[in-house]
């Protein structure tokens, strides 16, 4: 049995990226006190939107976009029920992951294994022949580098922007903010779609780059791995990219372990990334009183402007 | 000479009350102008209809003599007028130089912004370091943040909202010399308050809100503190009375009690030594967040401790919970009425079963005797004078005065052993604050010991017998409360470890 490490490394990137995109998306969504449980349904209707439009155009630029707004036409849904209409976040959340599921697979009915086309790689063929750094660095499709880029824009966003500072001050006391005169709904409407939009792009990166199939239920948990990380990684961005790649990681090297049929149960192999993922995090966030002072203090709270 | 501000016929209706009534008054360039009156008078609403924050029904406001009616409390800022909130608008997990920012239209750089806080604060005499997270922050230290993100705007009316509630006395000093040094450098202060004493030393004029309407306008030098009272509350108010008396035996023991703090902005709790006797009321005064909290869920069983720490009558009970200590006699009433004391959506009645069931035999088998406790409920509301429709009404439709009397009278009616108490009176209007501490001193009359933690240095001298500081999580050494002066209680709460030895 012998596994090749640059292979799985590569594959661990290529594995990570989807719950990447998602949990980062919804890290600024959090920063901002809204707790959105709805990311694994907005994964999937990103995953099937981008397939159909994959396989339709041709295009796999117009697939991402796809992806996007169908994500965020889902997140509107939980805005306006949340932010206008003062509706449970938990309660609107859960309702949004299985309406995005069953919405899905209607959508999605049909498409099932036909073609798509494959996504370019931006760097070239000789970058990508170096021994090692080669495939590990300069093998992977545009949104691989996106997502990481995304990690630290939303990093120096939220750590040294005005804007980043607003959206942590609705997030850390609503009242607070609305009393200097920050527009907390408007806010809060913002950081919500662009949730949507990066767990759509995840999703849309899944169903046309990697998996390059549409099947039910595809996105399996993904979206619930996403809100683990951002918890457990303490709304920390460069956690949130550590966790995903440790995820992506053992979810790649149990794959080859099933291959290769080591001694262990499928259903415990199949489980571990999930089960590593978050102890090695809660081992890390386990000083509670460092993460509490990370976490948005007003997460999941409905705020109503006291006229 | 125009005024600087002219409110003329200003009215603001909400649905079932008026909060604002034709008020009208002006405020001078440089003048420090006084705003009475009770809680539910409609001050806040006046303020936030200055600020930007509500907007008007009828009635005219102007600035310098041109019209002023600010959609937005952006749009107040742009005209010069600045505001300290009575609950500080400030951001825990944020820094100095943060919450600054954001309250400013266009803050500089970080380095400079840091820079001109050092500035301000040094010449107003409020020394505060730009780079500390403000949920390390004394509430002193907070009111300074606040202070400064205003006077970096450069305001030409700030408007206070009770802004001396959670300082110690030494903190009002320096708080009034600043305001002193704006009003002579030509800024208007609006100044909130209802401590009578604060604004007679302070201001210049008072104008006097009663049920939102302007009953009065007066230079608070010339009147008495009793003459304004009358006027806020429209009749004059009987001070808490109790015969002397000598105390019984002690009930309560806490003994080298440490505790560590739960949260990140807590207070742990170190080495807390304390006894009540029977028929003895003692006062825990103290700024917030010196370990109130944390003494009160210590007490109430919230937070379970080593057995040994906490006795009543020389039962053990630190490793006890909450009903088991009500049923040996051991009795809470916390401070957030709210979410802690009360729950605010379920009705009058269910809040007095949650703590009453126990004491007052409201369950049997595990099922509840509910008309047993819609009687408790109507009897709390009938003793107490809790205005209200009924006991079936949902506990956050009764206003905060109401509210407080009935959650002080759910526990005083199951006749504790031991009463203890977390600001009883905050928020609470004159009248019903009088007839609260009326009920306390009743209740230590009949014998029991009753422990009362409040910031209201008043209200801990006006009904206690001995009188401690929390500090730090550090409790004084109690003294008697008679006699005790503003000077030595300031000197106490600042944590002047040392005066332990003159109190012995």
């Amino acid at each position: 049995m012998i596994i090749d490490p640059v292979t799985l490394i590569v594959a661990l990137i290529t594995v990570a990226t989807p719950v990447l995109l998602a949990a980062i998306g919804e890290l600024v969504v959090e920063k901002s006190g809204v707790l959105n449980l709805g990311v694994e349904g907005m994964m999937i209707m990103g995953a099937v939107c981008g397939f159909i439009v994959a396989h339709e155009t041709g295009s796999v630029a117009m697939a991402f976009v796809a992806g996007m707004g169908g994500a965020m036409a889902l997140a509107l849904v939980f805005a306006v029920l949340t932010q206008v209409l003062m509706a449970n976040q938990v309660a609107s959340g859960l309702a949004l992951t299985l309406f995005g599921l069953g919405l899905a697979a209607l959508l999605g009915s049909g498409y099932s294994g036909l073609p798509v086309p494959v996504a370019s790689r931006p760097f070239p063929e000789a970058l990508q022949a170096i021994p090692v750094a080669g495939p590990i660095l300069f093998s992977h499709s545009v949104l691989v580098y996106v997502a990481i880029a995304l990690v630290g824009a939303v990093w120096f966003v939220l750590a040294r922007t005005r804007a980043g500072l607003v959206i942590r001050a609705v997030g850390e006391n609503h009242d607070a903010a609305h009393a200097l005169g920050y527009k907390v709904v408007r806010i809060r409407f913002a950081t919500i779609l662009f949730g949507g939009a990066c767990a759509g792009l995840g999703g849309a990166f899944l169903s046309v780059v990697r998996v390059q199939n549409w099947f039910d239920g595809m996105t399996a948990g993904a979206g619930w791995i996403a809100l683990a990380l951002v918890v457990f990684a303490s709304w920390k961005a460069g956690r949130v990219l550590l966790g995903a790649w440790l995820f992506g990681g053992i979810a790649a090297l149990q794959l080859r372990l099933q291959a290769a049929e080591v001694g262990v149960p499928v259903a415990l192999l199949d489980a571990s990334p999930y089960l590593v993922t978050i102890i090695v995090l809660v081992i890390i966030s386990s000083d509670r009183r460092r993460a509490a002072l990370n976490a948005p203090a007003a997460l999941g709270r409905a705020f109503h402007a006291a006229s | 000479m125009t005024a600087l501000l002219a409110i003329e016929g200003l009215t603001k209706a909400y649905p079932g009350v008026v909060a604002n009534d034709d008020v009208s008054f002006a405020i001078q360039t440089g003048e420090v102008h006084a705003l009475l009156g009770e809680n539910g008078a409609g001050k806040s609403t006046l303020v936030k209809m200055i600020y930007g924050l509500v907007k008007p029904d009828r009635g005219v406001m102007r600035l310098r003599g041109a019209p002023y009616a600010p959609a937005e409390p952006r749009a107040a800022r742009a005209a010069g007028v600045a505001m300290v909130f009575q609950h500080f608008s400030l951001f825990e997990a944020l820094n100095v130089a943060e919450n600054i920012a954001l309250g400013m239209e266009n803050p500089p750089k970080p380095r400079d912004l840091a820079e001109r806080i050092r500035k301000v604060s040094e010449t107003y005499g409020l020394p505060l370091d730009p780079f500390r997270l403000v949920g390390d922050l004394s509430a002193g230290e907070r009111q300074r943040v606040e202070i400064i993100r205003c006077l970096l705007q450069d305001p030409k009316l700030l408007i206070m909202d009770e802004p001396t509630s959670v300082l110690t006395p030494q903190e009002v000093e320096i708080l009034f010399h600043t305001l002193r040094k704006l009003a002579a450098e030509g800024t208007a202060i609006l100044y909130i308050s209802h401590k009578l004493e604060e604004i007679r030393t302070l201001c210049d004029t008072a104008t006097i809100l009663r049920l939102g309407k302007k009953v009065a306008t007066c230079t608070p030098r010339d009147v008495t503190a009793a003459h304004m009272a009358e006027l806020m509350v429209g009749k004059s108010l009987s001070v808490p009375a109790r015969d002397a008396h000598e105390p019984g035996a002690v009930l309560l023991k806490v003994e080298g009690l440490s505790v560590s703090a739960a949260s990140p902005f807590g207070t742990s709790l170190r080495d807390v030594t304390l006894e009540v006797r029977a028929g003895e009321v003692l006062g825990i005064g103290g700024v917030a967040g010196n370990g109130q909290d944390e003494l009160l869920s210590v007490l109430s069983g919230e937070t379970p401790v080593a057995a040994g720490s906490v006795t009543l009558k020389g039962v053990a009970l630190g490793a006890l919970g909450p009903e088991a200590r009500r049923g040996l006699g051991l009795l809470c009433a916390p401070e957030e009425r709210l979410g802690h004391a009360a729950a605010p959506d379920m009705s009058l009645t269910e809040n007095a079963l949650l703590t009453g069931r126990g004491r007052k035999g409201l369950e049997a088998r595990g099922f509840v005797d509910w008309s047993r406790t819609r009687g408790f409920a109507e009897a709390i509301i009938a003793r107490f004078d809790v205005r209200t429709p009924g006991p079936g009404v949902a506990a956050r439709a009764l206003s905060g005065g109401n509210l407080q009397k009935f959650v002080i009278g759910r526990e005083i009616l199951q006749d504790p052993v031991v009463l203890v108490v977390n600001q009883p009176t905050w928020g609470v209007d004159a009248s019903a604050a009088a007839a609260i501490r009326q009920a306390l001193l009743d209740l230590a009359q009949g014998g029991a010991a009753v422990i009362v933690i409040s910031q209201d240095l008043d209200e801990l001298l006006e009904i206690s017998d001995l009188f401690c500081a929390l500090n730090e999580g550090r409790l004084s050494v109690p003294r008697p409360a008679r006699g005790l002066g503003m000077e030595e209680i300031g000197l106490m709460l600042g944590g002047a470890h040392d005066m332990h030895e003159v109190a012995r």
